[in-house]
């Protein structure tokens, strides 16, 4: 018969059972380890008028992913995916450029910066619509409706470009990517006005319920009254808005756009933040949170093997082992035969 | 109530639920052939529409070359083509594809090994580790795609460990089979690779028809609930299909080292969604239960004959290339959503 | 040989204090079961009584936590659904647990298919198995093509399939867990015949249902099931209607049950609140003329697949008819989605709780609150204590079990999710609410409370039609019956009208 368990033990039981809680202790755990090999990893210093540090650099490179991870969210509680964000990121990115002009007008932009952005992002918008409309109303299942922008779509920002790397001369236009607001890096201040905008529009208004719901059982949702239809259009158009975000923070700070190599494998890098962050590939119950600290462990992660002096050839491979271990931890089966493996020597007997 | 007995229950097959439209029966097809007949179609019309438009494009040669050259598409897409059946997806494809090359090649140039110990080594490599993904999947209750995914991570890691510069391959003997040519008649011939490719195919046509590791995939698919009720070993099945998966990819692998004559880090990048698109094209459905092995085939086909016909045009640059894969895709899974949608096929 | 004694046979199956608990928490204690081979014995209880746990426990599916079973004297525990198919113990869900997408004979034969070539180890016979399925589905007296898929068959039919697959593994024990839920009388008859030429042969049958009278048609003996605890074991003729309803509610509810209520006269006079004038949909729906005044209700009667359903959804918008007209008020609508029926003042409470209704994870308080909130869209939001409020009125008012508005609805009996989507549209106040089988697969005791709500409702002037299969349901509570056949109108029947006089109506067509 086992004890009565203590206040303290239960509260743990509690803690250990939140969804949040894996996702924090593995990026505590990929910290302590950066911490570790490199002293200096957690310093932070004030130089040339903004802070200046391994964590600020990790938090500027992740907040496209993040970006791209909050649209993501939104797709998959609807029970869908976007494969073709990366090359949504081109496309906006190569969008940006065109309308900055690049080596053409060298320092001047040939349209207005403002109206550039908003091009960039309106056409990403559309890449999210198209998508979007596919799935919803000509029913296609979502992995082969993004497919298809993920195919033409690369195709689509070459076009733009003329097959060529666009390079950026134009000053202004890097203060997205890699300019300072309060000392901090822009980038953060974007990625926190989405999330502040997201998360507010989910927990605030119904559509939080809303998309749960369609992602849980969309036939229910649709019967109860629920616009099935437009929120899941929505959820896609959202998903390019923010791919087209981050491809402009991208270009903005590798000063270029590369219709090629932007955002190369980044839909499977957002993919991995959700997943990391608890949310279901399967739909329903999504967490916002989660998908920006996945994001968070991603970077982490990389800058972790940068750090250690690993050779880039593993990185990928350090990957792939992080990334069972977590998804092992994060199941609720390995963790029960964990359990009982280790209770197994501990009870010395029967269980049941 | 209902007037009189009658010994026997006479019924004509109907729609399950009554908010379905019957479906006529005048229909003679079986409407579960409607997408498999669907992509044959569209492939004989772009195979006329090539002839009409280019000469020297009706030649057995270019078709045969259709084979030759995605020799390795198809042994992937057919792995693929079971897991998808199952209700599953793997995406590790082909990073497995370029693992196999690394390796292989890495042995034969480097370490000298003879091929005849090399292949058998790699398609056991290949074996494991789709079988180990498997184990991951059904033991643990993973999702597919993530532990697909890690894999393909895995995979890709692994090459760059061995290498990451590519490793050509001289060998001769290796060489030798990779430019052997199966002469049919005057002008026309098929490579090693094609002929592996089709052995594996009708293989596979056996095992899914015929096997009741082939059925037990079907029902895995169909569902999943119901095939644990009746007793099918699910787990067995679910395994059995990634160990497939794996062992097609590493064979793919072969195929390619025998096109290629390299083993490379970046080979087969985005094979795996090449596989997917032609197992979708070919009429399976993502979400398993419905499909068939022999459609897949087409859907290779299919994405073969529009490069063929790009390249025959000549005009079009890369990125023009990649913008009429995508709209012949869209066109391509419009029609076919379009078609089930009438026949009143679930969606 | 003599079953109504139950003695002189050796039992096939013995079940003896059964326990089961999920974490402590008791859900089977000290269960006894008793089956002889050649007859047919019904498992009864309430929603909750622990049926669907026995048979888990029974087929493999779940593993007891103390007790013995003995299958022909020999002591078992199947650990799978395999196991305890090798021992000769075959189960029917009410699911119908197939695979739609394979064929007739391949569901059949699943996972035992007849071998051939090479030393018969080799490929799949197929020759053998389609004619092997012919003959077995022949046996149980149906007469269809095996090699099509099990999908184009209605459920009726998949059910007989799923027997028939029972008899393929020469079960000596067959379960059938609510066969009847789905099938109209015709069917059951049917289903009764072959249970009948089964129990002739030998097997010994469990059948697990709500219906009291299918109870009595065709089964030897019950056992009832009481909150986990086992009640009692009768031979059907030593156990009338009422005394089977008190051991299963263990309280006086049979006088109530069997009672029928006293249905107010409805003034004819009364302004339609919807009208449907020729309304139809090629293919699915006949035109059909139907009128429906506040405060009444009207119910739909009419067999199994005779377009209830079909003209529930084109009343609120999930179907877009393509004939007639419909009209609120006397104003001409065209609804294009349920949000503009809702709009309207309609509220459609489905068929099919699973699929259409209850949405798995979310917590009862936000299943109730799902349809109200989606009316008042997306910006006025529902706070959580208001979310709650409501939905703890419902609970009260319904009387739903559940341990807090905040438990996942999927933790639910079927019965209890049924109140709770009843509630879902309650929640919304609608004008005209139609109900399309609420009482399906629940106790006596939830059947009787929605049936009252029912009234309730009627008498604050809410219209309602109601849509069931059990015809005495309809005959007790409606002002006005209509009676739909084959996907059309044939006629009307007011208050009071007794099952017969519905049977004979839609019997009329038939001649």
């Amino acid at each position: 018969m086992p004890d009565a368990p203590s206040p303290s033990s239960s509260l743990l039981a509690a803690a250990l059972r939140h969804r949040l809680t894996w996702p924090l202790v593995t990026l505590a755990l990929l910290l302590a380890v950066n911490t570790a090999f490199n002293a200096s990893f957690l310093h932070v210093e004030w130089r040339d008028g903004h802070f200046y540090g391994s964590l600020v650099d990790i938090l500027n490179r992740a907040a496209p992913l993040a970006l791209v991870s909050l649209g993501m969210t939104m797709v998959i509680a609807t029970r869908g995916i976007d494969i073709s964000v990366g090359a949504v990121v081109a496309i906006a990115a190569a969008v940006g450029a065109w309308m900055i002009g690049g080596s053409v007008s060298g320092g001047e932009s040939r349209f207005p910066l403002p109206l550039a952005i908003l091009g960039a992002i309106g056409v990403a918008a559309l890449c999210g619509l198209w998508n979007g409309l596919l799935v919803a109303k000509v029913g296609m299942q979502p992995i082969i409706a993004t497919l298809i922008l993920m195919v033409a779509g690369r195709g689509i920002a070459q076009l733009i470009t003329d097959g060529q790397i666009i390079t950026i001369y134009y000053a202004p236009f890097f203060f997205l990517g890699g300019g300072y607001l309060l000392g901090l890096p822009f980038s953060l201040f974007v990625l926190a006005a989405v999330f502040a905008g997201l998360y507010l529009a989910v927990t605030r208004t119904a559509l939080g319920l809303f998309i749960q719901a369609v992602g849980i059982n969309p036939t229910a949702a649709r019967v109860a009254g629920v616009q099935s239809r437009r929120l899941v259009v929505a959820a896609y158009t959202f998903c390019g808005v923010c791919a087209g975000i981050a491809g402009l923070l991208i270009s903005s700070n590798v000063k270029s756009a590369d219709a090629n190599n932007a955002g190369q494998m980044l839909e499977l890098d957002a993919i991995l933040a959700v997943t990391l962050g608890g949310t279901a590939l399967t739909g329903g119950r999504f967490s916002l949170v989660g998908s920006v600290i996945g994001a968070l462990i991603i970077q982490t992660l990389t800058y972790a093997i940068y750090s250690l002096g690993v050779p880039p050839e593993i990185n990928l491979v350090v990957k792939a082992v992080v990334v069972f271990i977590v998804m092992l931890l994060q199941s609720p089966d390995f963790r029960a035969q964990i359990g009982a493996l280790v209770r197994r020597p501990t009870a010395g007997g029967a269980l049941s | 109530m209902s007037g009189g007995h009658s010994p026997t229950l006479d019924v004509a097959p109907t729609a399950a639920a009554p908010d379905r439209p019957t479906t006529p029966t005048r229909m003679r097809l079986n409407p579960k052939y409607l997408p498999l007949a669907a992509t044959i179609a569209l492939f004989l019309a772009m195979a006329t529409a090539g002839s009409v438009l280019y000469t020297g494009f009706f030649s057995a040669q270019v078709f045969l070359n259709l084979l030759i050259d995605n020799a390795f598409l198809i042994i992937v897409a057919v792995g693929m083509t079971f897991v998808i059946l199952s209700g599953g997806i793997d995406l590790s494809v082909g990073s497995v594809v370029a693992l196999t090359t690394m390796v292989l090649a890495s042995l034969v140039e480097h370490h000298h090994w003879s091929p005849l110990t090399a292949i058998p080594l790699v398609l056991l490599m290949g074996t494991v580790f789709g079988a180990f993904m498997g184990f991951l999947i059904e033991r643990f209750r993973l999702q597919p795609f993530i532990v697909t995914l890690a894999g393909m991570f895995l995979a890709r890691g692994l090459c760059y460990l061995i290498s990451i510069d590519s490793i050509s391959m001289a060998d001769e003997a290796y060489s030798a089979m990779a430019q052997w040519r199966l002469e049919l008649w005057e002008g026309a011939s098929l490579s090693l690779g094609a002929l592996i490719a089709m052995a594996v195919l009708l293989a596979a046509i056996f095992v899914a028809h015929c096997t009741p590791f082939g059925r037990n995939v079907y029902a895995v698919g169909g569902n999943e609930h119901s095939a644990v009720l009746m007793g099918l070993p699910v787990r067995a099945t679910v395994i059995g299909v990634y160990t497939l998966s794996g062992l097609c990819s590493a064979l793919a692998g072969v195929v390619f080292t025998f096109y290629m004559l390299s083993g490379y880090g970046l080979h087969a990048t985005g094979m795996e969604l090449d596989a997917i698109a032609a197992v979708v094209i070919g009429g399976t459905l993502l979400t398993g239960g419905v499909g068939y092995v022999a459609g897949t085939l087409f859907g290779v086909l299919m994405l073969g004959i529009i490069q063929t016909l790009i390249s025959f045009d000549g005009t079009l640059s890369s990125w023009w290339t990649r913008i009429v894969v995508g709209v012949l895709l869209f066109v391509f899974c419009l029609l076919q959503r379009l078609l089930t949608h009438r026949s009143g096929k679930p969606s | 040989m003599d079953v109504s004694t139950g003695h002189p046979l050796a039992p096939v199956l013995e079940l003896t204090g059964i326990h089961k608990h999920f974490s402590g928490i008791p859900v089977l204690r000290d269960v006894q079961l008793n089956l002889y081979p050649g007859e047919i014995h019904a498992l009864m209880g309430q929603n909750g009584a622990g049926k669907s746990t026995l048979i888990k426990v029974l087929t493999g599916v779940l593993e007891a936590s103390g007790g013995q079973m003995r299958l022909a004297g020999q002591a078992v525990w199947p650990d799978s659904p395999l196991a305890a198919q090798r021992l000769g113990i075959s189960t029917v869900y009410q699911e119908v647990n197939l695979c739609p997408n394979l064929s007739v004979a391949e569901n059949i034969f699943a996972g035992r298919y007849p071998r051939c070539g090479i030393a018969q180890g080799f490929r799949i016979d197929w020759a053998t198995l389609h004619q092997r399925a012919r003959d077995l589905v022949a046996r149980i007296g149906l007469s269809i093509d095996v090699t099509r898929l099990l999908s184009d068959y209605p459920v009726a039919v998949q059910q007989l399939v799923a027997i028939a697959r029972a008899l393929s593994i020469e079960a000596k024990v067959l379960i059938l867990d609510e066969p009847t839920s789905s099938l109209d009388d015709d069917e059951v008859q049917k289903l009764f015949e072959v249970l009948r030429r089964l129990r002739g042969e030998g097997l010994a049958i469990v059948f697990v249902t709500h219906f009291l009278n299918q109870v009595y048609a065709v089964s030897d003996r019950i056992t009832v099931l009481r909150n986990g605890a086992w009640v009692g074991e009768w031979a059907v003729g030593d156990l009338g209607p009422q005394a089977l309803i008190a051991a299963m509610l263990g309280r006086e509810l049979a006088a109530q049950c069997t009672e029928p209520p006293v249905i107010p006269v409805f003034d004819d006079a009364a302004p339609a609140l919807l009208e449907a004038q020729g309304l139809g949909q090629s293919g699915q729906l006949q035109p059909i003329d139907l009128k429906v005044r506040a405060g009444e209700v009207v119910g739909l009667a009419g067999l199994l697949g005779s377009g209830r359903t079909e003209l529930a959804r084109l009343l609120f918008g999930l179907q877009a008819p393509d004939k007639g007209v419909l009209r609120i008020d006397g104003r001409t609508v065209t609804f294009s989605n349920p949000m503009d029926a809702i709009r309207a003042g309609l509220a459609l409470c489905p068929e099919e709780r699973k699929t259409d209704g209850i949405v798995a994870e979310l917590s009862v308080r936000e299943n109730i609150a799902l349809a109200l909130q989606a009316r008042m869209g997306m910006g006025r939001f529902l706070s959580r204590a208001e979310q709650t409020a409501i939905a703890e009125r419902y609970v009260k008012l319904l009387g739903i079990k559940t341990s807090s508005v905040d438990t996942p609805i999927a933790l639910l009996s079927g019965g209890n999710q049924q109140k709770a989507i009843l509630a879902r549209w309650m929640a919304i106040e609608p004008r005209l609410l139609i109900l399309d089988e609420p009482t399906r697969g629940i106790d006596v005791a939830a059947k009787q409370e929605i049936m009252e709500q029912i009234l309730c409702l009627a008498e604050a002037g809410m219209a309602v039609v109601f849509i069931s299969s059990e015809m005495s349901e309809v005959v007790r509570v409606a002002h006005r019956i209509v009676v739909l056949r084959d996907r059309r109108k044939v006629g009307e029947l007011p208050a009071g009208s007794s099952e017969e006089a519905v049977y004979e109506l839609i019997a009329a067509e038939n001649a």
